[in-house]
């Protein structure tokens, strides 16, 4: 059934031609039903060529100049007309237009919009996402796109350049999908077209030679052929078979929902991409980290954010109003076993309300977003935020709050730094910024146990180590700071008596004093959590999914529905007595089709019995010899 | 409290582990037999497809007489029968006997090592089970709890496809091959203790994006295994149709295979079976990743090859309806597909480095 090429090479073209053009000449013409003759794999919608009347040097549809396609033909053709897939080129169809603008444009459309060419672009699109896999992603992981250009000082321009680094928007991807989308829809406008028309006109009517069909059954019956063929046409109804009397013979089809599957999945294809496009252009994700407890908590406008992407499109008023504020966050961790630190539970118990409405309690956990209107609020990450209080010299508290401090290891050792900005004098009254360098771990291996890396993420022995500066915190130098880094290009660092950095570990409710009477730090009891929220926005979402659906249902009327053709004829032998004939086709070879045949016989030869046998061989017995004398019996 | 269950569960996991050792061992045993069933039934003399595809007889292919004319003259025939014939260009090659070739020792052996995979089987699925009890969540938090359970399943639909009287015993050598090496590596390399599930893991759409994966996953192989033994059936086909002469031992196991027809329609039947399913998993992980990380499609490695690997098969379905490339092109990208699938399977959960980090190998 497949290697046509090669039986074709193998096998005498004689053979092949002997055995099947005639259901390929019958069957082609689809819309055509009322001349189920015709000749040799002619009629036949002819695919070839560039534009039907350009088609080169070489005789249309020579039999001998073809012999190897023509076996491809005419197989093919059983299940082409069948269907309503793209004219399929034989392989001489690369023969060039006869020049001309509009020749060369229709061979264009014709390529892109062959079966050839959509097969070569879904082979160009699995190959073109391979290396967005392999080489770091803009969009996924910029730190790590940021690493590789150091460590290839040569690939990583080159990389650049070819947008390797952005695959999935490079110019190159997006021309292949865009021309399969193109080719999709030149694809499936014209099919959708000829389906309407096969669901309009009625099945074809019989080939002449049924004999020559994937399966075939005759009898002579004692019925008249009217009766016959009305029984037939009842038996194929009732089984849900668009079925209709042409000439000597019932024409029946079954299983349009095969095509109408194929087409729901293409177009579906097409929602889905378009939805996907939408998204990623009106979308907007921001990230937001919040502190437990009141008086931290979020409103969604862009000035709240740590940091806000979006799409080309995104439109500011677009972002849903809401606030909410993080009640408490609890992580759990396994305490024991050869897994010991993995998370086990991440939840933050939140208070949002809506465009200033009641406030109501939501649970964000890892998997479970908090649906806001068109927003998802998403919990993406946690860390600890030790709340620490600095007093000045005179012992005026300066700063008591939690300062977060971003993980840096699994066992969640942060750091990050305390800044004072104003409010604080020392010891002899001037005016002065602070800022500490933080180091926490909420497990501590204990002093003098190596270094301070953290032994497990839960807070089950917390230590905090500090250095101090005093000077400028350059915060108004204009240029944006980050928060969990000090810039010390203006500051001094305390020392100690020995003239040591000034460096302390602290446990909780510990307090130290700071060199020279400058002041003091405390490090509280209080150690609050902090968790980060992502809030995205992404429209489309629903079609996308709609979309995925609809592909899903399509395809599974299209893998799993066979389409298939039944016809019955019933004619008067020359000895008088009727000959039922029956034979079906089906869209691909399956054992259904005889299965289904068989069942569809056995109840007409219950309606229609065997009637004796004569004493010659009867005429229904004609044999693939037999062709001139075909006619003879219409 | 927690200590009784704490043990019970490592008591379990143990189980799991002893039953996944019986399971091997009976995997072995199974492999031999099939060894034999091979080597015996190598003493019949098969040359069906030579025969079939002898000149001579290929006149002969046309349909046979539709009315039967029995002696009598009068006899009433009881019921229609229906002829069938294959497409033009097939070959009317009837498929082998089987890897006995008729030899009843052989068969005999045959019929053995299928008992052996159907208890190996059990053993196995007995293993999953006992680990999904232990760990008290579905057993594919990891490279090991999947591979275990990859194999389970495509040794089950094999089991399936013989109790539903489909002609796949000759799958039965190369299956337990395949199992013996996919439990050998799990449990050399992949093994990790059972344990709980990171946050990010615990999620319904585990149960559903995972357990069709490895289903689609464990179909799909005995597709490729199909799509493989095609392309060397077909080559064999094509020789003795040019009168060529393989060699003894090609034509030996040749002979007693399935024709390239069957390979091909099973292989068909299978990859588009379950591409649909295949669709399924990857809308699940989406709606999935959707609710873990925010964005329903990252592409974050794992994604992005269970995209490819869509693809691909796409484009093999796409292949089998255009001219020029049925047949051992399709099938070459069948094998490409599957591949991908492997690939996204081993290589980038232990290459590549994504959201996906749950392989539970450094
Ligand atoms: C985004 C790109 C595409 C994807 C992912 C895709 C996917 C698929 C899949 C999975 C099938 C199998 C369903 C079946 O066999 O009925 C299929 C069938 C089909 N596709 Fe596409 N397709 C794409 C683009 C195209 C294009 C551009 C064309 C037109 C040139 C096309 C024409 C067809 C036809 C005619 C069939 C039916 C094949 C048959 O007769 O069995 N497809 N497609």
């Amino acid at each position: 059934m497949s290697n046509t090429e090669r039986t074709g090479a193998t096998e005498s073209a004689g053979h092949t031609q002997q055995a099947h053009p005639e259901p390929a000449g019958a069957l082609g013409g689809t819309g055509d039903p009322e001349s189920p003759a015709g000749a040799e794999g002619s009629s036949r919608p002819q695919p070839a060529g560039p534009a039907g009347g350009t088609r080169g040097p070489e005789p249309a549809g020579q039999p001998d100049e073809r012999g190897e396609p023509g076996s491809v033909e005419s197989q093919d053709a059983t299940g082409q007309g069948l269907s309503t897939a793209p004219a399929q080129e034989p392989d001489d169809s690369v023969t060039l237009p006869a020049l001309g603008a509009v020749g060369w444009v229709r061979w264009f459309w014709r390529q892109l919009t062959s079966m050839r060419v959509a097969l070569l672009l879904l082979f160009l699109l699995s190959l073109g996402a391979v290396p967005g896999s392999l080489i770091p992603q803009n969009n996924v992981d910029d730190t790590k796109v940021r690493a590789f250009m150091e460590a290839h000082e040569t690939l990583g321009p080159v990389y650049d350049k070819l947008q390797l680094f952005d695959v999935y928007s490079s110019v190159w991807f997006s021309a292949i999908y865009i021309l399969l989308f193109v080719s999709l829809i030149g694809c499936i406008v014209p099919r959708t077209w000829q389906f309407a028309g096969q669901l309009r006109s009625r099945p074809p009517g019989a080939p002449r030679r049924l004999t020559r069909l994937p399966a075939y059954a005759t009898w002579r019956t004692t019925a008249t052929p009217d009766e016959a063929r009305a029984a037939a046409l009842r038996m194929l109804r009732k089984r849900r078979f668009r079925s209709h009397v042409a000439g000597d013979a019932v024409a029946a089809e079954k299983g349009y929902l095969r095509e109408a599957g194929n087409l729901l999945f293409h177009v579906a294809l097409i929602v889905m991409l378009v939805a996907f496009a939408c998204g990623q252009l009106f979308r907007s994700e921001g990230g937001k980290l919040i502190v437990e407890g009141e008086g931290y908590g979020f409103a969604n406008t862009l000035t709240q954010y740590d940091d806000f992407r979006s799409g080309s499109l995104f439109g500011l008023d677009a972002l849903e109003p809401f606030s909410f504020e993080l009640k408490q966050f609890t992580g759990t961790y396994e305490t024991s076993g050869p897994q010991r630190g993995t998370p086990r539970t991440f939840e933050a118990d939140i208070r949002y309300s809506e465009g200033g409405g009641p406030e109501k309690k939501a649970v964000v956990r890892v998997n479970e977003p908090l649906r806001i209107g068109d927003a998802k609020v998403y919990l993406i990450s946690h860390g600890y935020a030790p709340v620490v209080t600095v007093r000045d010299a005179r012992g005026k508290v300066v700063s008591s709050e939690p300062v977060p401090l971003l993980p840096i290891d699994a066992n969640v050792t942060s750091t990050g730094v305390l800044k004072v900005m104003d409010g604080y004098r020392d010891a002899k009254g001037e005016k002065k910024q602070l800022g500490f360098p933080l180091f926490f771990v909420p497990t501590f291996a204990g002093k003098g146990q190596g270094q301070m890396f953290s032994q497990f993420p839960g807070l089950a022995f917390p230590a905090l180590n500090l250095s101090a500066y005093h000077g400028d915190l350059r915060v108004d130098s204009g240029i944006p700071q980050n928060v969990y880094q000090l810039d010390t290009s203006k500051m001094t660092p305390f020392k100690d008596g020995n003239g040591e950095i000034f460096k302390k570990t602290l446990l909780p409710g510990e307090t130290i004093t700071l060199p020279d009477g400058a002041g003091t730090v405390t490090f509280e009891k209080e150690i609050r959590e902090w968790a980060g929220f992502q809030v995205s926005q992404q429209p489309g979402n629903g079609w996308a999914l709609a979309g995925s659906v609809a592909a899903l249902a399509g395809l599974i009327g299209s893998l799993f529905v066979q389409r298939r053709r039944v016809w019955v004829r019933a004619v008067a032998g020359e000895d008088g007595v009727t000959v039922v004939e029956m034979a079906g086709l089906g869209r691909s070879e399956t054992a259904k089709l005889p299965e289904e045949l068989a069942e569809l016989a056995a109840e007409l030869h219950a309606v229609a019995p065997t009637a004796p046998e004569p004493e010659a061989p009867a005429a229904g017995a004609d044999t693939d010899q037999a062709v001139p004398a075909e006619g003879a019996k219409q | 409290m927690t200590d009784i269950a704490a043990a019970t569960n490592e008591n379990l996991a143990q189980i799991s582990n002893v039953l996944v050792y019986s399971a091997m061992a009976v995997y072995t045993l199974a492999f031999l037999a099939h060894i034999a069933e091979w080597v015996l039934g190598s003493r019949s003399k098969v040359g069906r497809t030579a025969a079939a595809l002898a000149p001579a007889r290929r006149a002969a292919a046309a349909p046979a007489v539709q009315v039967r004319t029995a002696g009598g003259g009068t006899r009433v025939l009881d019921k229609p029968k229906v002829v069938t014939r294959a497409a033009a260009g097939a070959r009317d090659v009837p498929d082998g006997p089987g890897a006995a070739g008729g030899d009843v020792k052989g068969d005999l052996y045959g019929r053995i090592a299928v008992s052996l995979t159907a208890l190996a089987f059990l053993l196995q699925a007995g293993a999953v089970v006992a680990r999904a009890l232990s760990v008290q969540r579905a057993p594919w938090g990891n490279m090991y709890e999947f591979s275990l359970t990859f194999s389970t399943v495509a040794t089950g639909t094999y089991l399936a496809f013989l109790l539903a009287g489909k002609n796949v015993r000759w799958l039965g050598l190369p299956l337990v091959t395949t199992v013996l090496l996919d439990l050998g590596v799990a449990t050399t390399w992949l093994y990790t203790e059972s344990d709980q599930l990171v946050p990010a893991l615990d999620s319904y759409w585990l149960w559903i994006h995972v357990s069709t994966a490895i289903f689609c996953g464990a179909v799909f192989y005995i597709g490729a295994v199909a799509t493989v033994l095609y392309l060397l059936k077909d080559k064999y086909e094509v020789k003795a149709a040019g009168g060529g002469k393989p060699g003894a031992f090609a034509r030996s196991v040749m002979e007693r295979l399935p024709s390239a027809a069957s390979f091909d329609k099973l292989a068909y039947r299978v990859n588009a079976a379950v591409f649909p399913l295949w669709t399924f998993t990857i809308i699940a992980g989406a709606i999935w990743a959707g609710d873990a990380w925010g964005r329903y499609w990252n592409w974050d490695p794992k994604e992005v090859w269970s995209f490819i690997t869509w693809v691909a098969y796409a484009c093999y379905l796409h292949a089998r309806a255009t001219v020029g490339w049925k047949g051992r092109k399709a099938a070459v990208l069948a094998l490409v597909a599957f591949g991908c699938w492997l690939f996204n399977y081993y290589g980038v959960n232990i290459f590549v480095d994504g959201l996906h980090s749950y392989a539970g190998v450094e």
